[in-house]
């Protein structure tokens, strides 16, 4: 595999500096599903794991979805957006092609001025944006960068197609990234994308066709079996091959973090890389695939119950539409207010 | 060369079932109980094992053991 991949080990630590996430209040159980598709909720539970996921309100969009992650991550951390002059937004989602997302999250939020724009790599964005962040800061571009990964797929999703509807979720996840002392937050990237799986995983625009000249639904379609083989072997070899990269062992990693797109992906992945299901974040059993947005969620649940802490290892492991993938080691960094257990651990919709 | 031996390796560890259920006239998903991802798993497998690739037009008409130790034959 040929991947893009981070910079030398003498540069700056750069990671982490504020995490906030959000999902919306409606719950979605599989039973919905099963009362309006030819489906039923064991089938969707035994072959994706997922046992419900939220989906926004009718007049709830993503730029939404995005700031009140954004607030979720200031309640936390008042002063988290100081210095913060750049904004990223992975959605596969957006409000409109322009405006950007992150430019309207940017203007809700206080950061109107600041360099925004968005990024288009469906599933893997949240982590592909980490890196282009951690790109800007070093580059001396932006002091701070707002990575946020916010997706409403409940309003591009067929919600009469079986094969995608029941799979997908609303949620949003945002990140501040900077500095942070020496030996903790990004370690090493593997970004890499292959256009010609296009027709396993898309969603049309001002095309109807692929190059090549597979012709696209109206809506996102999906080839699942493509999609499984290739996360599977991808979530693999990229995990292992940023793990090389950072001098790591599987056993080095404390907590893997994995895009929660279906448990048995995650399962088949892990066997892979060598990491156990006990030390692998999942929350996909509550909310579904919400693409960009998984990785946020799963991290600040883990960080809310507990489970991750300053020092440990984190390994991230994404793929998706493109099709695109990004993998990343880092040392977590726990040094500031959002980024540890909130004592009365609040659920993440209860944001301001 | 494949042989029924090492199909069944793959299918056991794959479907996690009793290798003495792996006859040659065994179908995937009504004697082995397989679901349609762990068929996907099962082919994945099968094309990491032997070095191959299967479509999925081909995928579709691998029902049975012996048809998978065939097939495997036919493309090595």
């Amino acid at each position: 595999m040929t991947s893009a991949s981070g910079g030398s080990p003498h540069r700056r630590s750069v990671g982490i500096t504020a995490l906030g996430a959000y999902a919306p209040a409606r719950v979605v159980t599989n039973a919905e599903f099963e009362a309006r598709l030819d489906t039923s909720a064991e089938w969707i539970e035994s072959r994706t794991g997922i046992r419900e996921r939220r989906f926004a309100e009718a007049d709830e969009y993503t730029s939404d979805l995005g700031v009140a992650a954004v607030r979720d991550l200031l309640s936390r951390d008042p002063e988290a957006l100081r210095e913060v002059d750049a904004v990223v937004c992975a959605t596969v989602s957006p409000d409109a092609l322009m405006p950007s997302t992150a430019a309207l999250i940017a203007m809700q939020v206080g950061l109107t001025g600041a360099a925004a724009f968005d990024l288009s790599t469906a599933c893997s964005g949240f982590v592909y944006g980490l890196s282009v962040a951690q790109g800007l800061v070093l580059a001396g571009t932006a002091r701070r960068v707002l990575v946020v990964g916010a997706e409403a797929l409940s309003k591009i999703v067929d919600q009469t197609d079986r094969n995608t509807a029941i799979l997908f979720g609303d949620g949003a996840g945002a990140a501040v990234v900077g500095p942070v002392p020496e030996g903790y937050g990004f370690q090493e990237f593997v970004l890499g994308a292959d256009g010609a799986g296009g027709p396993s995983l898309y969603l049309r625009c001002a095309a109807p066709r692929l190059p090549g000249g597979f012709e696209m639904g109206e809506t996102v379609g999906m080839n699942g079996r493509e999609v499984f083989k290739f996360a599977v072997r991808v979530l693999g070899d990229s995990g292992n091959e940023v793990l090389a990269k950072t001098g790591l062992q599987s056993g080095d990693v404390d907590w893997v973090i994995p895009h929660q797109a279906n448990i048995r992906i995650i399962e088949a992945a892990n066997e892979r890389f060598g990491v156990p299901m006990s030390r692998t974040v999942v929350n996909v059993d509550r909310y579904g695939n919400t693409s960009s947005a998984t990785v946020p969620l799963a991290l600040r649940e883990a960080l809310d119950d507990g489970r991750i802490r300053d020092g440990q290892q984190l390994l991230l492991v994404a793929f998706g539409g493109g099709l695109s993938w990004a993998a990343g080691t880092m040392r977590w960094w726990g040094g500031a207010p959002s980024l540890g257990a909130r004592a009365a651990a609040a659920p993440a919709e209860v944001s301001a | 060369m494949a042989t029924f031996e090492d199909v069944k390796a793959v299918i056991v560890e794959k479907l996690g079932v009793d290798a003495d259920k792996v006859t040659p006239e065994a179908r995937f998903v009504e004697d082995l109980g397989a679901d349609s991802l762990e068929t996907v798993e099962l082919i994945m497998g099968l094309e990491d094992r032997f070095g191959i690739t299967i479509s999925d037009e081909d995928a579709e008409k691998i029902r049975t053991v012996q048809a998978a130790v065939d097939y495997i034959g036919s493309q090595q």
